[in-house]
């Protein structure tokens, strides 16, 4: 399966879907008017990757801003998540917040509460 | 109360005016208040969990208006751009307040007021609850809103929500709308 590989700009993150290396990797800012039209592509990459899926998936969020419009979307791909670890796969869910950012860990809090995996909430100094 | 352009924009340029506008609100403009914003931010010794902090409101606030900007009245076109919004970011006693203002039809009113009314009630605890909530059961609008930013913009800042509905005509009114981000609380 061909990774999906996009680079970050100003209002969309870096992305980094390697189904032979099992990463997903979302890095960088996500303030899009339009979230949508950004993550449609990634959850159609993660619903084929559901098919035939690493034995192991780790998953790194590590993002400075995202806005709401985002949040949903972000919820969509721990949902596509989700039900790859319930077939029996192992998902790792690596959420990286930096240290004075109370608002990104309890972002991930919030995800960890809704989605049923495994969160490690990662604290980075700057 | 009536609506006069000049007025409320002289009201929300009080204080130590970090920047104004009033214009179109496109996703270009959003994306250079951003830029403008962010290195202003840095340039003043702000520190970096207040800087997060505004960065976050803001960009919740330009989007809702980005997403909410009714289409002008017809009397009003030539008078005004299209998509037409006010934005200011100022430095007060205290705090950053973000100030946006924009046109919307006279039956959004009443629905907006008891929602934003409704968010000042909320204790953190019940805005962590509701934003959970809607952020897993209500679905994207096509234009990409989620119906999350007010509610965000509460929880993040921890302060009431100030508001103002100014009678445009019988169809319209010009809603603004001030969020403030404390800036000694860290």
């Amino acid at each position: 399966m061909k990774s999906l590989i996009k680079e970050g700009s100003p209002k969309t993150p870096s992305v980094r879907f390697d189904a032979g290396e099992g990463i997903v990797e979302i890095k960088g800012r996500s303030i899009p008017e339009n979230s949508t039209e950004f993550f449609k592509p990634l959850v159609d990459w993660l619903d084929k990757y559901t098919a035939n899926p690493a034995t192991v998936t780790n998953v790194n969020i590590h993002l400075e801003y995202f806005n709401t419009s985002s949040s949903k979307c972000i919820l969509d791909i721990f949902k596509k998540l989700e039900a790859i670890h319930k077939a029996k796969n192992q998902v790792i869910v690596n959420w990286y917040y930096e240290e004075d950012d109370e608002d990104m860990l309890e972002a991930g809090e919030d995800y960890e509460s809704i989605i049923r995996i495994p969160f490690k909430l990662i604290e980075i100094q700057e | 109360m009536s609506f006069n352009l000049q007025e409320s924009f002289a009201q929300m340029n009080e204080g130590d005016v970090l920047l104004a506008y009033k214009g179109s609100i496109t996703t270009e403009l959003i994306t250079n208040v951003l830029e403008v914003i962010e290195s202003k931010l840095e340039d003043i010794n702000t520190a970096s969990a207040v800087r997060k902090k505004v960065y976050n409101v803001l960009v919740e606030a330009l989007q809702n208006l980005f997403h909410h900007i009714d289409d002008l009245p017809e009397e009003i076109k030539d008078e005004f751009d299209a998509r037409f919004g006010v934005l200011v970011i100022a430095r007060e006693a205290g705090s950053y307040r973000i100030s946006t203002g924009n046109f919307i039809r006279a039956t959004r009113v009443q629905q907006l007021k008891e929602k934003i009314d409704k968010i000042n009630t909320l204790s953190r605890e019940e805005l962590k609850d509701m934003y959970k909530y809607v952020l897993n059961h209500q679905k994207l609008s096509p234009k990409g809103g989620g119906g999350l930013g007010l509610i965000d913009i509460a929880k993040k800042t921890g302060n009431k929500m100030e508001y103002m509905f100014r009678k445009y005509n019988e169809e319209y009114c010009f809603f603004t709308l001030n969020v403030f981000v404390t800036i000694n609380q860290y």
